[in-house]
């Protein structure tokens, strides 16, 4: 009896069975293989004309099998062909066909003697008319196909002989070298380190490792780039190779390791971009510690081109991967893990130019690397890179995961000077590019620092793609559209949909007690930008010609159709800024504040006069002259009694309605009239100020509105409520109901922190608007407080539009950091185009 | 919504009659249950002298928001808010129309058992509506309801007295009076309402051309303004047709900025937005011309893969594929839906596979840099960057020369020195609500040298229209080229260095 041979197939492979009809493949292959991972030539040639044995059907069957085989590995599906593959041809196509998925191509043989082959295919009714010359034939072919099979690309060959060591076979699947998807960390990953081992104990220190170890178990992950240019590429080396024996850390190779492994195995390298250096200090290590460079060899050679972790989550590698090479094995992926991929253009420096592949990058797992030295780490598309330089005098950067905290140390000092300065941000460029297509339609993922990745389906994008081309201002001074908010809880007191009491609760359940109530003016959103001056403007938004800022609506579009009104608005803005003192305390050029524009009827007149004003005067005109036919017929004795007393109350709701509209409309002339009420500074130069507290927040603004001799700008009336307080509340409900008896649209409640998070770390509502009873006319109609209405009005759906305010939220805090940290046009314009794409989700509008 | 009809009357032929002629008794209030709310019949005076009937009908404003499908997530009604706060239920429209046939539906027929001969013979008729919704004013009013025999009052209702600047409402409160058969005036009443009123969004069926003929009889076919009560009449109908087809995602941009959506949503010119919704049916002889001026800079340059940038309905497109040397002909544009309209009238799914093959319709917008559209051979611009507010020019500018940068480019826009010449615009009006700006042709020929010199093209100026001696054509067009750059030279030397070889 033959001894069991093991077989080892790499779980992710293409698995090319080789021997002539009536060896056996179709039965070894259902033996060893799932059903569904068996694609048989047979198979297709059935699929495509109804005969498994037409063989002038093979060449459209080979066509599916290829199409199948191609589907199945790019889902990362193992795949194995039952096909003869006696012929180098037929072979050819498999193997070029596992390299375009970058899967390993695997054959196994089996060789089995023509006489049993016959035997078998006399025993089946379909095949006993096979000529026997066919089975020749295809011996023939194997035989001469043997020995050169690792010749034509196949990563492993099994060759079994006889029926008895093919009976005996057993298969035995490998996990890939890169595939650590059992490992769930927490883990430390940390960027480029080039020889700055000062510099990597700190951080280590800092991340709390002591001596290479982790008291909470956490394991670290080096990008790659220990060595070359920096000051003791051996001690980093030893601290590393070290913590990968004791099993505390993981390594990638960078393509200085690279270069040094082809150096230390007597390979002809240049000594350039560092690599004297680190031969310099390894020879000096030599006397200490001969063995050293061996040991140093051994680990490069055995390091792995990248790894994915986390359940796929999580995927390390030194130079960034798409996602269709994650957990690959082929040539191309190490080198793209290894190098990154470049456009075949060099830079005026000469060095390559890097393809910006994060830009395309739109795959599930975050692809952390290092390589390319950046200023600052940003996430981008779900991908980061944490080389910040700490050999040219930046700093050293870790990335906490799952937590995606960044740590980092700065350089103790500058030690190898860069070839080019250290100016590249995003991939794109630090300058950025123009606004491209591709940063904003179709299908996209934002990633936002405050709630992780967004999406933006596809027909909001076209919608907002329209309104920001025809009618938004110029996308570089527009850095911010407010989000959506939603109402409070809806209320079951008598009389009303919405009250403060629900708004104070909602606080308080999700553990906030310091809350502000801030007057809601009833007038258009505005978002103003406003610069010290022109040359402000140009050069920080880089646009010419005289703007000195904006001033636009929540979509984007200019307030004024006479770009010399909104200059007005700015410059009284502005001078009130000078004397308040605000440029030079806030130390900025320009300022960007949220605000609300009035009168309501200055921006909104059309919808005014089409749709409320015309509500309005349609009742106005009928319900006088059918009161009256109901008191004519009354007085002759018809019951018309419940009838007329309904029209009565309608009339007087039609009546309350106009009033209700009427309080935000008022005549104007210019800017005569007009009262800007800022509420929030979103950001100055270089600070975003959405976490400042809304007490201070206010402060600042009410200095502003002092200053403003020209009567422009309007306070924000406020009241602090402690929603742990009974009595606090109730002064807080007190509040409400007088303004919105004085005709007030109502309040916003928001958090007094600003950006607040709850006990389970999600972010709380940025604030919770309670609309006034007589206001909600405008929005449910003028009889909605009649209690049949108001009952069935009380089924109202809150779970989208909360949800949509948090996303739109999110996504405008991106927007205002982005700007603030100085990033490119595309990266601020692409969460800014976000929210307008998701002002366009469908959801109840009178919410 | 609320109407009433009196009738006056003597000892023989009393007013009471009308009762009978409506079929409802004069001493009672009665109510029917319409589609849309309850009406109710009563009578404010009846004696022989003089006879009033009202109906009024109380609208159930939830049952209108209740037809619309919601499609909102958790069930929430998905739609804009105009759909709650709206003058159905006040003014008189289709759907007291509606109320009126359900509750008068015999008298409709001029059907009356008791009173035959009174229901045959016309009556002194006092008709009164004191909000009629009326998209054209008391003067159309006048326009339809004077040629059937009534003396017509009609008289606008102001917005808001409060502010008198805001000009009269749609609504005008209305007075018929005229001898005519009862079943006549009302099915007058009943196929005028929707047709003054003229909404799009309420109330249709099926049958509604059937509807038509039957309570127009006797009094549509000979009436001045047949064309226009029938095609607003049935105009309804499609418009709802396509309102079910419409994206919403723009009418929802609209509410957040509390503007209208025709304020944004206005890239395809609404066939009823022309002077009382006269559609214009032959194409206007300029649109002609410059489609020629610009098929012949087309051939010249000798493209056969061409960009259409801004290609609206599609009509340069069209022509383009009647050229056969026109092999790839990408039309592009902002407005998703100028590009349905525009896969419908190329028939895009009925096309041959190779004809079909030929065209592409993309969505795109010149504000950005677009790698799809590298690689053509030229790109026209046909009365587009007008529509661009002039900052962001300089986008489109760098994404066309800059990132597109196809071998010819066709730009056309108006010369604003001819629009004295028009007489029918008024002095300092731009042609086109949406235009940003109109140049003259001194500054066209700045911008287009400038651009030009930028970019590496050379550039032709050409009018199109009527050259007039004073202030030039109508439109003018720019022709660039690219050519004469360096780069372009070396292009052209390494292609004949190739040549060389290969012979």
């Amino acid at each position: 009896m033959t001894a069991p041979r093991t077989l080892p197939v790499t779980d992710l492979s293409l698995v090319v069975l080789i021997g002539s009809t009536g060896s056996g493949k179709s039965t070894f292959a259902a033996r060893h293989f799932k059903p569904t991972e068996v694609i048989s030539s047979d198979f297709c040639r059935g699929l495509v004309s109804d005969d498994e044995n037409d063989q002038s059907a093979t060449g459209d069957a080979f066509d599916v099998l290829h199409y199948i085989a191609g589907k199945r590995l790019a889902a990362g599906r193992r795949t194995v062909v039952d096909a003869t593959n006696v012929q180098p041809e037929s072979r050819k196509h498999l193997v070029a066909l596992a390299r375009e998925y970058d899967v390993l191509p695997i054959a196994i043989v089996l060789d089995v003697p023509e006489q049993v082959c016959a035997e078998r295919n006399a025993g089946r009714p379909d095949r006993a008319a096979l000529p026997r010359h066919v089975i020749q034939r295809h011996q023939r072919e194997l035989r001469r196909s043997l020995r050169g099979l690792e010749r034509e690309g196949f990563r492993k060959v099994h060759i079994l002989r006889g029926t008895e060591e093919i009976e005996a076979a057993e298969i035995v699947t490998e996990r890939r070298y890169n595939d650590l998807t059992h490992l769930t960390g927490p883990f430390d990953i940390i960027g480029d380190i080039h020889g700055c081992s000062s510099e990597l104990e700190t951080l280590l220190a800092a991340l709390g490792y002591v001596d290479g170890a982790h008291p909470d178990g956490r394991t670290a992950v080096f990008v790659g780039d220990l060595v070359d240019r920096g000051p003791d590429s051996p001690g980093v080396l030893r601290r590393v190779m070290g913590m990968v024996a004791a099993g505390t850390a993981l390594c990638v190779p960078g393509n200085h390791e690279n270069k040094l492994g082809r150096y230390l195995k007597g390979r002809k390298v240049q000594h350039t971009h560092g690599l004297a250096e680190t031969i310099e200090q390894l020879e000096r290590e030599d006397a200490r510690d001969p063995e050293f460079r061996k040991r140093v060899a051994d680990f490069i050679d055995g390091l792995i081109s990248h790894y994915v972790l986390d359940g796929g989550k999580l995927v390390v590698c030194h130079a960034g991967l798409p996602e269709k090479y994650h957990g690959r094995t082929s040539g191309r992926v190490r080198s793209h893990a290894l190098y990154g991929d470049t456009t075949g253009e060099t830079d005026e420096f000469g060095l390559p130019v890097r393809y910006p592949w994060a830009e395309d990058y739109r795959g599930r797992a975050a692809v952390v690397y290092g390589h390319t030295p950046v200023p600052n780490t940003s996430w981008i598309n779900n991908t980061i890179c944490l080389d910040t330089g700490a050999v040219f005098g930046g700093r050293m950067t870790a990335l906490r995961w799952p937590e995606r905290e960044i740590v980092d140390v700065p350089a103790e000092r500058v030690w190898y000077e860069p070839a080019k300065p250290l100016v590249t941000e995003a991939p794109g460029g630090h300058d950025g590019r123009p606004l491209d297509l591709a940063d904003v339609t179709g299908r996209r993922i934002v990633e936002t620092s405050r709630m992780g990745r967004l999406a933006v389906r596809e027909e909001n994008a076209a919608a907002a793609l329209e309104v920001m081309s025809r009618f938004a201002v110029d996308p570089r001074l527009l850095a911010y559209l407010p989000p959506t908010m939603a109402p409070c809880a809806t209320s079951r007191q008598e009389g009303y949909l919405e009250h403060p009491a629900e708004a104070f609760a909602a606080y308080r359940e999700d553990g906030v007690e310091q809350v502000v109530c801030e007057e809601k003016h009833m007038g258009s959103r505005a978002v103003a930008l406003v610069c010290r001056d022109e040359v402000a403007a140009e050069k920080h938004f880089g646009v010419t010609g005289g703007p000195t800022g904006t001033l636009h609506t929540r979509t984007g579009r200019p307030f004024f159709d006479d770009a010399a009104v909104t200059e007005e608005v700015l410059a009284r803005l502005r001078a009130a800024v000078t004397t308040a003192g605000l440029w030079e305390e806030l130390s900025t050029d320009w300022l960007l504040l949220d605000a609300e524009l009035l009168p309501w009827s200055l921006k909104a007149s059309g919808l005014l006069r089409k749709q409320y004003a015309a509500v309005g005067a349609a009742a106005g005109a009928v319900f006088p002259a059918a009161l009256s036919a109901l008191d004519a017929a009354a007085a002759r004795g018809t019951d018309v009694g419940g009838l007329l007393g309904r029209q009565r109350e309608r009339a007087a709701d039609a009546a309350a309605f106009t009033d209700a509209y009427r309080r935000y409309c008022w005549t104007t002339d210019g800017l005569e009239g007009v009262r800007l009420a800022p509420f929030q500074l979103l950001a100055v130069q270089g600070r975003s100020l959405t976490g400042l507290p809304h007490d201070q927040q206010l402060a600042l603004i009410d200095r502003l509105v002092e200053a403003d001799p020209s009567g422009l700008l309007r306070t924000t009336r406020r009241l602090l409520v402690d929603t742990s307080d009974e009595e606090s509340v109730a002064a807080g409900v007190r509040w409400w109901l007088e303004l919105t008896g004085e005709g007030g649209e109502g309040m916003v409640v928001k958090p007094l922190a600003a950006l607040v998070r709850d006990a389970k770390g999600r972010l709380v509502q940025p604030g919770i608007k309670c609309r006034g009873r007589e206001y909600l006319r405008i929005i449910y109609g003028p009889e909605y407080t009649r209690p049949e209405h108001l009952e069935r009005l009380r089924s109202r759906f809150l779970g989208h539009k909360r949800s949509l305010a948090l996303r739109e939220y999110a996504l405008g805090l991106e927007a205002v950091d982005r700007l603030a940290g100085g990033e490119p046009l595309w990266r601020v314009h692409e969460a800014v185009f976000a929210v307008l794409a998701l002002e366009s989700e469908p959801v109840d509008p009178r919410l | 919504m609320f109407l009433t009809i009196s009738t006056t009357g003597t000892a023989a032929a009393p007013a009471t009659d009308l009762g009978f002629l409506l079929h409802k008794h004069p001493e009672k209030a009665q109510t029917f249950s319409t589609s849309y709310g309850t009406a109710h019949v009563f009578y404010p005076e009846a004696s022989a002298e003089r006879t009033t009937a009202a109906l009024l009908l109380e609208v159930d404003p939830p049952a209108l928001v209740r037809r619309g499908k919601g499609k909102g997530r958790g069930g929430a009604p998905d739609a804009a808010l105009a759909q709650y706060v709206n003058d159905r239920p006040y003014a008189a429209s289709s759907l007291l129309a509606v109320a009126l046939r359900t509750v008068f539906s015999t008298a409709l027929r001029g059907e009356c058992r008791t009173l035959p001969e009174r229901a045959a013979a016309p009556l002194p008729l006092r008709v009164e509506i004191p909000a009629v919704s009326a998209r054209g004013g008391a003067d159309l009013v006048a326009r339809l309801f004077e040629p059937l025999g009534w003396r017509v009052e009609a008289e606008a209702v102001p917005l808001d007295t409060r502010f008198p600047e805001w000009g009269d409402s749609r609504y005008v409160r209305l007075v018929l009076e005229g001898e005519l058969r009862l079943a006549d005036a009302l099915r007058q009443i009943y196929v005028l309402l929707p047709v003054l009123d003229d909404a799009k969004h309420y109330w249709v069926s099926a049958d509604e051309v059937d509807k038509l003929l039957r309570f127009g009889e006797g009094w549509l076919a000979e009436h001045p303004e047949q064309k226009l009560i029938t095609r607003r009449y049935l105009s309804r109908r499609w418009a709802l047709t396509r309102q079910a087809n419409e994206r919403l995602e723009l009418a929802r941009l609209a509410d957040a900025d509390d503007i209208e959506v025709e304020e944004i949503d206005n890239a395809v010119e609404d066939d009823s937005t022309g002077p009382d919704g006269e559609t214009e049916e032959r194409p206007a002889p300029l649109a002609v011309q410059r489609r020629e001026a610009i098929l012949a800079a087309l051939r010249d340059s000798g493209a056969a893969r061409v960009l259409d940038l801004g290609c609206g309905q599609g009509q340069l497109v069209a022509a383009l594929l009647k050229d056969v040397r026109y092999t790839d002909i990408v039309g592009v544009d902002v407005s998703a839906r100028a590009l349905e309209i525009a896969a419908r009238r190329l028939r895009l799914d009925r096309l041959s596979e190779r004809q079909a093959s030929r065209v592409t319709l993309l969505q795109g917008s010149l504000a950005y840099t677009d790698a799809r559209l590298k690689g053509y051979d030229a790109a026209v611009l046909c009365e587009v960057i007008e529509h661009l507010d002039l900052p962001r020019l300089p986008a489109l500018e760098y994404a066309v020369f800059g990132s597109a940068r196809p071998r010819t480019v066709v730009v056309t826009t108006p010369n604003v020195e001819y629009n004295v010449r028009w007489e029918t615009l008024p002095a300092g009006h731009a042609r086109h609500s949406d235009h940003r700006f109109e140049w003259s042709r001194a500054e066209f020929r700045d911008w287009a040298t400038a651009v030009a010199a930028r970019h590496g093209y050379d550039v032709g100026l050409a009018p199109i229209g009527p050259d007039d001696p004073e202030v030039g054509p109508p439109t003018q067009m720019a022709v660039f080229t690219l050519g004469t750059t360096a780069s372009a030279t070396t292009h052209d030397t390494t292609k004949d260095k190739k040549k060389e070889v290969a012979a």
